[in-house]
């Protein structure tokens, strides 16, 4: 009977015991704490300013990211008919790969081009540069994306053939397209968008 | 032939069983090495002989597709299709996923990539690609679909050839938001943008949300690691974004406070809405489905027909997958063949007893958001009649007669 007490006494001990491991949240239970995540893991090195350099070729709207330089349309043509005419056509028109000037007497339907397409000209440096010519991409210096930049702004009809091309004037030049895109607001729901 | 010896001399029986049964094989199959190192069956008048007479092959270093087998990506210049026709379950076979890539495969060697992450962060760090893989791990099957994923014109169309731009994975990686982590992330950045190591040197921006929320740097692929045309040695992989803003080949991540207009954000991947207007920015892809049994170009005969197909939704989970086998007068519930994953392909299955009379077959899903998959008339009603990128809509199959399947083609 004695005995019999005693070991009500220590199951209710135990029972305290384990409910109150559960009131104390989850150390009862095998679970991922987050504390066991480290702030940090110390894996992988700092990079250097010169290796960011190296890589950081990204040219956004405002013109952050452009290097020194200056872009003159005359020079550009030249550099275009040598190297870029074969896939985009004369005077960026009808090529193979592509119209890259917008063809103001065509009947058919329009093409997407720089003049009617492109929100900002910062993209036709950023693109240029790190993608084109297509058969060599990344073989432009600066200096000759700058000029086919200036070109094709021009044989857009958005610069004169005089004005000339730097990181400043750039990001500052109003492209025709800048008004054309909507931000997505589609949400699912029973609204088709 | 020399090598399949070779290989089989390394093994656990020294007097080389395989060698001999290699050999007497060769009577009937010649075992051919490709350029890749893949050890294949060739047949030699196959159909003659009986399984059951002759020993087959031994074991290989990799497996095959059976010789019967003609499952094959559709190539274009510019992408290749999935043949969603030949699919049972919801994976896709890694060597049979959708490739879509710019300025072609680069090769790329693992030990001398890594990952630069700079911008507004704390500390602007590198990680190669076995510091990536030191981090806690994580695993999650979801589709990965082209924007682009839309064809029609005319009636000779397969499912591959429809909307073969969406394929299924199990990837497996880092999350982004522990590589966010180790770095810090300063409070002004809204957007990150990643880059890939390609001939394009790929860039689009993401708003930073998604970076923390789900974003992952993935290295793996179906249990092994990525395959260079999805991207090896890592890309970014974002459950239910457009594919395109899944950089493959990934090299950089810079945090910005603004997104930067890249070629592929503005140029290509917008697309038009009312008004002359184009839509920007568009990452979900809205829920779709098509069935993929019967389809061109197969052939049904009467009697019980299992209509299969995949449905799938890039803002969550598939709800409800309709069918209807009487050109859309009335709907039906199709079983969802489980698990019902997030941002993920679900195969579909409904019985149907096929009479022989002519009529049409669709099916329709519903996400978990409550979006139901448009018609292309809604669609075009929506958007404009001008196409484009994020196309999603019913897919119609006509059953002729005499059991032909055929597209059904419908105009703006
Ligand atoms: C060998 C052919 C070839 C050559 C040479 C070439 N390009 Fe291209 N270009 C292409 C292809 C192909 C595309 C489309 C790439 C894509 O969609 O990913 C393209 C796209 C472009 C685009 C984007 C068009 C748009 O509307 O989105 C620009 C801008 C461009 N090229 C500029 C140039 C310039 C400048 C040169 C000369 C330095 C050049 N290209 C030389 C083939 C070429």
């Amino acid at each position: 009977m004695k005995k019999y007490g005693v070991n009500v006494a220590f199951v209710f001990t135990l029972l305290v015991i384990l409910s109150s491991f559960e009131h104390a949240g989850n150390s009862s239970k095998l679970e991922i704490a987050n504390d066991s995540i480290p702030t940090s893991f110390g894996i992988g090195r700092i990079a250097t300013q010169k290796e960011i350099d190296l890589l950081d070729i990204a040219i956004r709207p405002d013109g952050k990211g452009l290097p020194k330089g200056t872009g003159l349309v005359s020079y550009g043509r030249q550099i275009f008919d040598t190297k870029c005419v074969v896939c985009h056509g004369a005077g960026g028109i009808g090529g193979v790969s592509g119209s890259l000037v917008t063809n103001k007497t065509s009947t058919k339907r329009r093409e997407k081009t720089i003049g009617n397409y492109w929100p900002y000209a910062t993209t036709v440096f950023d693109y240029i540069r790190r993608a084109m010519p297509f058969n060599e991409p990344g073989s432009l210096t600066n200096e000759e994306v700058y000029h086919l930049t200036a070109f094709l702004l021009h044989a857009n009809g958005i610069i004169d053939s005089t004005t000339k091309i730097t990181s400043k004037s750039l990001p500052a030049i109003q492209m025709p397209a800048k008004n054309l895109f909507l931000m997505d607001d589609r949400k699912g729901g029973l609204e088709v968008k | 032939m020399e090598k399949f010896i070779e290989i089989s001399q390394k093994g656990n029986h020294p007097i080389s069983r395989r060698k001999l049964l290699g050999g007497m094989a060769t009577a009937a199959v010649a075992i051919v090495q490709t350029a890749n190192g893949q050890v294949i069956q060739k047949s030699i008048s196959q159909s003659d002989i009986d399984p059951t007479k002759k020993v087959g092959l031994g074991p290989g270093e990799i497996g095959s597709r059976s010789l019967f087998v003609k499952s094959v990506k559709k190539p274009s210049e510019i992408s290749s299709r999935s043949p969603l026709q030949d699919f049972y379950g919801m994976i896709t076979p890694s060597d049979l996923h959708f490739e879509r890539h710019h300025a072609g495969v680069p090769v790329i060697d693992p030990s001398k990539h890594e990952l630069l992450i700079h911008g507004l962060v704390k500390k602007p760090m590198i990680f190669t690609v076995a510091d990536l893989k030191r981090f806690p791990s994580v695993s999650r099957i979801a589709f990965l679909e082209c924007s682009g994923n839309f064809r029609g014109g005319k009636e000779q169309l397969s499912p591959q050839e429809i909307c073969g731009l969406t394929s299924q994975s199990e990837w497996t990686g880092v999350k982004l938001s522990t590589i966010f982590n180790e770095v810090g992330v300063k409070p002004n950045a809204t957007w990150f943008l990643a880059e890939g190591g390609d001939a394009a040197v790929m860039t689009r921006s993401i708003p930073i949300k998604k970076g923390w929320d789900d974003a992952i740097i993935a290295y793996a692929q179906n249990g092994e690691v990525l395959r260079p045309e999805q991207g090896y040695p890592i890309r970014l992989f974002l459950p239910g974004w457009e594919g395109n803003t899944n950089v493959k080949w990934l090299r950089r991540i810079e945090l910005s406070d603004q997104a930067f207009y890249t070629r592929e954000e503005t140029s290509k991947y917008t697309e038009p809405i009312k008004d002359g207007k184009y839509r920007i920015f568009s990452f979900d892809m809205d829920a779709r489905s098509i069935i993929t049994f019967p389809s061109f170009p197969q052939k049904i005969e009467k009697g019980w027909i299992e209509i299969r197909g995949l449905a799938w939704s890039g803002r969550g989970k598939v709800v409800q997958v309709e069918v209807s086998v009487d050109a859309g007068k009335s709907w039906h519930l199709a079983q969802l063949n489980p698990p019902i994953l997030d941002k993920a392909h679900v195969h579909f299955r409904y019985l149907w007893n096929w009479k022989g009379d002519e009529t049409e077959i669709l099916s329709r899903v519903t996400d978990e958001t409550g979006y139901l998959q448009p018609t292309l008339k809604q669609l075009y009603q929506a958007r404009g009649n001008e196409g484009g990128y994020h196309m999603n809509p019913i897919t119609a199959w006509q059953i002729k007669r005499d059991g032909n399947v055929l597209f059904k083609v419908e105009s703006n």
